[in-house]
């Protein structure tokens, strides 16, 4: 079925390197995926793993040092028209973590929600920009009177809420959420989780879901992508993931969720994953495989015939 | 847990706690009372704003400058805390007795002194050890909490340490002190979930080793399931509900302690809405009538809005602030969330 799935965003071999000529840090090695459109695609890793740098890449913020990044079929990295690169800006918007340092101190919210529309260069009317900051602010649950407020006057799941009015107001067909709830409550959490899956819907949003948390991402995710070191270890459905994870580090995630459950938390076994235990040589080195249709998992010829036998 | 019942390390005695700002007065903390056991680990539970931060900081004496307590006592080890004004007195108390572990690694360090100075600033102070000797502590100190290679740490500056690292440091710190009694305010809440599992494990292992009485405060349910003996709900001020670990997981009697594990998304079932609690936490500006969890929760009774309700005793260790225990009260049952997690509770013990 997943075959006939139109594919709108695909990552092919995206390499990000920082640092200088002499001294470079490869942040992400060689990523693919794709993501459906429609879809929620979760991007799991502690951290440090580039997460959040491949959600930058996609998003145009940081340059690639190689591979691909097609969106709707174009490629988008690199050097693009002036054009197409107002398309995307447009199409493909940004959930922040922090809502606390996100938003604009000095601005009221009116700005900050209209800013994207200023920056694409032609000039709205006044009376209907305002009429799109009130109906984005509606959307989101927030009252169309909040827009000539400060950011100091919300509490953290209302300026959460006014990260993403922020992001909708564009009108994106695809969204970048970076960890967009891990600095909220857990009785904020629940909401902003509800007005994501709310939003796409009714909108038919694509979301690629960035968060170090797996509880979180399984509730949330179609399909979910574990990231270590930059490189992928493991993609699968999220329940699938949940039901045979063969990776050893997505096993150790796993194990690390917290668990509302005294007497199964009592029994837990804290598995840490030691990159060694692979005992990778030359003649075994590992390559992306699928062990069954749509579990992919990054293992040595030995490993994955292992993983099938678990199967 | 039980030979202990009756070793009260810390003692809060209807507790009430005030804020100025701008000529309005804030009651942050309204008459709560606690009971801290010598060798337990307790969990303070609430969302932002429900002051459990502000009840722990009493025991430190580390309010801000426009609160003060305006009622009630701390006893610890016979003395009242709410008495102490000047910064001799806490001295004596902080760090000594009580340390504490802060939220965030990344802002708790001195940014221009290494790793080693720092904690040897304490080992100096609280110990009374000098010198090389002072250093060899801090090795040892290093490899409890889990630092390898300690000589080359020890020179080795904040901003060098990943995140887990730095909270291993400021835990080493804490214990450095020798306290009796260690609070954890929010000790993972700005790590990843692996390095949080670590640090949990940590801080369980250096409560046995230097047998502590550990506080953590925490927004999160999930997070104490491990590592707490008995834990405490705190909502708008007050202690809601109060008992083992089993008894609030497995059998909450307070709606907000309902709400605040079925809202967790571990327990969500995919494509159906999460459990989410309406509305917001009462304005503690004005005084709050009757109980204060009732305008948002959907099934409150009448006289929720009208009275306080009393403590009232599930179990000797058991206690919840809701009318629903009352003899009168018609039967609520409680949420799908916590019923099931409650059958899993009773299936595992059988």
């Amino acid at each position: 079925m997943s075959e006939q799935r139109k594919k709108l965003v695909e990552v092919q071999d995206l390499t990000v390197k920082f640092g200088s000529k002499r001294h470079p840090f490869t942040a992400v090695d060689r990523v693919s995926f794709h993501i459906f459109q429609g879809e929620t695609f979760g991007l799991v890793g502690e951290s440090g793993s580039g997460k959040t740098t491949i959600g930058r890449s996609i998003i145009r913020i940081h340059p690639t040092a190689g591979g691909k990044i097609l969106y709707g079929g174009r490629q988008i990295n690199g050097r693009i028209s002036r054009q197409l690169d107002q398309e995307v800006t447009q199409k493909i918007q940004m959930i922040f973590q922090d809502p606390m340092s996100s938003l604009n101190e000095r601005a009221k919210v009116d700005y900050i929600v209209s800013e994207g529309l200023y920056s694409r260069g032609h000039h709205l009317p006044e009376k209907e920009r305002q009429e799109k900051v009130a109906k984005a602010l509606s959307d989101v649950g927030l009252l169309p009177e909040f827009a000539s407020r400060f950011p100091h006057e919300f509490s953290g799941g209302q300026r959460q809420r006014i990260g993403i009015a922020r992001a909708l107001i564009m009108e994106p067909d695809f969204i970048i959420a970076d960890e967009p709830i891990s600095a909220l409550d857990v009785s904020i959490r629940a909401q902003v989780l509800n007005l994501l899956s709310q939003l796409q819907k009714e909108r038919g949003l694509t979301y690629l879901f960035i968060a170090h948390d797996l509880s979180v991402v399984r509730f949330i995710c179609d399909r979910i992508a574990v990231i270590q070191k930059g490189k992928i270890v493991e993609l699968a459905e999220s329940e699938e993931l949940f039901a045979h994870p063969f990776h050893p580090y997505t096993q150790a995630l796993l194990s690390a969720i917290p668990q509302p459950d005294p007497i199964g938390e009592r029994n837990k076994k804290l598995l840490v994953y030691d990159p060694d235990c692979h005992h990778y040589g030359p003649e075994n080195q590992p390559s992306w495989q699928e062990v069954c249709p749509g579990h992919f998992v990054l293992a040595s010829q030995e490993e994955l015939e292992r993983y099938r036998g678990q199967l | 847990m039980q030979s202990s019942e009756n070793n009260v390390i810390l003692s809060f005695q209807d507790l009430n706690v005030k804020f100025t700002l701008r000529g309005q007065t804030l009651h942050a903390i309204r008459g709560v009372s606690l009971d801290v056991l010598q060798g337990e680990s307790i969990a303070i539970v609430g969302e932002s704003g429900s002051g459990k931060s502000v009840f722990v900081k009493c025991t430190m004496g580390l309010l801000d400058a426009n609160g003060y307590i305006s009622g009630g006592s701390i006893l610890y080890n016979g003395q009242d805390l709410t008495t102490f004004r000047t910064d001799d007195d806490w001295l004596k108390i902080r760090g000594k007795e009580i340390a504490m572990v802060f939220q965030d690694p990344m802002t708790s360090l001195n940014p221009l002194k290494t790793i080693g100075k720092q904690i040897q600033e304490a080992v100096e102070l609280h110990q009374g050890l000098k010198g090389p000797r002072a250093k060899q502590a801090v090795m040892e100190i290093l490899s409890d909490v889990g630092i390898d290679d300690p000589v080359r740490r020890y020179k080795q500056y904040p901003h060098e340490f990943s995140g887990g690292m730095r909270q291993r440091v400021v835990i080493a710190i804490a214990v450095a002190c020798r306290p009796r009694i260690l609070i954890c305010d929010e000790p993972t809440t700005a790590l990843d979930v692996t390095i949080q599992a670590q640090i949990l494990e940590l801080i369980k292992a250096m409560q046995k080793k230097y047998n502590l009485t550990t506080i953590y405060i925490t927004h999160d349910l999930g997070v104490v399931a491990n590592v707490a003996d008995r834990i405490a709900v705190m909502y708008a001020g007050d202690i809601v509900e109060v008992g083992s670990c089993d008894e609030v997981f497995y059998d909450p009697k307070h709606p907000y302690t309902w709400a605040l594990l079925s809202s967790l998304p571990q327990l969500g079932v995919k494509n159906e809405p999460l459990y989410a609690i309406q509305g917001t936490p009462p304005n503690l500006f004005h005084e709050v009538r009757g109980d204060a969890f009732a305008p948002r929760n959907p099934r409150a009774l009448k006289i929720d809005f009208l009275e306080r309700p009393p403590m009232f005793d599930v179990s000797p260790t058991h206690k919840a602030r809701t009318w629903l225990l009352d003899p009168r009260a018609p039967k609520v049952e409680p949420p799908e969330h916590s019923r099931s997690l409650r059958e899993k509770g009773v299936s595992r013990r059988v």
